[in-house]
């Protein structure tokens, strides 16, 4: 078993029109036995950011807290929000640099820009090779049925609303024939004026 | 700035912390993950008035694609690219250190930096870390002397070509190459040249796909023609698989509200970074 699947779990994110989501699955668990279902792998960074990190437990709080302040460090010498782009080039350098020794996370980062309010989405490897694509980003144990469902369910310029029922379903579905995955699941849809977040509702097997 | 309670961030180079633990972990039977591979087709000519790289626009990890469209040409230097293979990760840090010393070296010596100093850079660093960063290479450019293109390999060696290809296409785009390529071609006939090699490997290596992007060095311009030819577009779908505004179950919903104050910016003037 790969190390990457010892707790399970997984994130995905997607833009929208002027807006971008982002969801994770609430399990916690030790291989097969599962041990929380209140463990959520999406962190705030700043008022119009957010980051998932799928992969090692031990990991995810480790390099979340190291990030953490390393932006804050950033913001008081700087005097001014971080944009997702610099947090995306942070994260990757600091992943760059345990390119022999890695942290167990893959990391994806969705946010708006603080001024233009510009939709942004990343997700990484675990040594830090960043992908900005124009759609959507996926990880964690069943990132292959997140891709399958991503790929037939998204489309351009959704509203709020309707990227809130897309990338529910596409994670919903994808967890649900994924047996580490799932246990609950929250979806943060980021606005210029808003962040809604929802707690679903699903299977609890 | 440097304190106890707000410590300068570490170090610069690599971070060895976790190895002990990875180790014991690979030990303990725990198969170590997989980072992004570029499978990759990637090559380079010399013709008339310079070189021309392509790359397609592929990047997997184990069987999955996970970018369907990466950029594998890095700018190095105005009158330098190269084109990537191997672990993603490693051929994008590696060329964005070696930019800057380039710059450095530029802003230093006063001079259009020669093509075989990038070599030399990259072959050292590449050498020094045994293979262990697994960037395959195509370096392409112009200077005083000309148009050269070198082929770097993850151990440092170096070769210098009229043209080369590299990565898991690298047997297809040779086929064209070796078919084809001749001495003083025009950049039409090389841009046709490089589109069909990379579609070679586009078409019959599996670690390579999507679209044909190019960049034309020449003795005082460049080109970068990214998705010169999309050779893959997805089709339209033609049914709505759209779930319906209140399918998913929703059990709670928390709002955080922001107060936007619109700031807008004019009338700044440009930095002068020549």
């Amino acid at each position: 078993m790969s190390i990457m699947a010892y707790n399970g779990g997984c994130v995905v994110a997607m833009k929208g029109k002027e807006c971008v989501a982002i969801a994770t699955d609430l399990r916690f668990g030790l291989q097969a036995q599962t041990i929380d279902t209140n463990f959520e792998k999406v962190f705030p960074v700043n008022k119009h950011m957010y980051l998932g990190l799928a992969g090692l437990q031990t990991d995810i709080i480790t390099v979340y807290k190291r990030l953490m302040f390393r932006k804050n460090l950033y913001e008081i010498r700087e005097n001014r929000v971080m944009q997702p782009e610099r947090f995306a080039a942070m994260l990757s350098s600091f992943l760059y640099e345990h390119r022999f020794g890695p942290y167990f996370i893959e990391p994806v980062i969705a946010g708006l820009d603080p001024k233009t309010f510009k939709p942004f989405i990343c997700n990484m490897d675990l040594i830090g090779c960043a992908n900005m694509p124009d759609d959507f980003v996926v990880a964690g144990t069943c990132e292959e049925q997140l891709f399958g469902m991503c790929e037939t369910l998204w489309r351009e310029n959704m509203e709020p609303d309707d990227l809130f029922e897309t990338i529910s379903q596409a994670m919903l579905n994808a967890f649900d024939r994924d047996a580490i995955s799932g246990w609950g699941a929250k979806v943060y849809i980021i606005e210029k004026d808003k962040v809604t977040i929802r707690k679903l509702k699903t299977r609890m097997d | 700035m440097n304190s106890v309670l707000a410590p300068e961030i570490e170090q610069h180079g690599f971070n060895f912390s976790n190895c002990r633990r990875n180790e014991k972990l690979i030990h303990d039977g725990f198969k170590p993950p997989k980072a992004t591979k570029t499978g990759t087709t990637i090559v380079g000519i010399i013709y008339k008035h310079g070189v021309i790289l392509g790359a397609d626009t592929r990047a997997t990890s184990g069987n999955i694609v996970s970018d369907k469209n990466c950029e594998k040409i890095h700018f190095l230097a105005k009158n330098m690219y190269c084109c990537g293979a191997g672990t993603a990760a490693d051929t994008e840090m590696t060329t964005k250190m070696i930019a800057s010393q380039l710059e450095l070296h530029r802003l230093n010596t006063n001079r259009v930096v020669p093509v075989p100093c990038a070599s030399t850079l990259l072959k050292q660093y590449l050498f020094r870390y045994q293979g262990h960063v697994s960037a395959a290479l195509v370096l392409g450019g112009v200077d005083n002397q000309g148009p050269h293109i070198y082929c770097i390999y993850p151990h440092g060696s170096t070769d210098k070509l009229p043209y080369a290809t590299m990565g898991s296409g690298s047997l297809a785009a040779m086929s064209v190459f070796e078919s084809r390529w001749k001495p003083d071609m025009e950049e039409e006939e090389g841009k046709k040249l490089v589109r069909d090699a990379i579609a070679a490997g586009i078409f019959n290596d599996l670690g390579s796909g999507s679209n044909v992007d190019l960049c034309i060095i020449r003795k005082d311009s460049t080109q970068y023609l990214r998705n010169y030819e999309l050779a893959n577009e997805k089709g339209v779908r033609n049914l709505d698989y759209t779930y319906k505004r209140g399918t998913t179950g929703v059990l709670s919903v928390k709002k955080i509200a922001f107060d936007v104050v619109e700031e807008s910016t004019s009338g700044i003037e440009k930095m002068d970074t020549n």
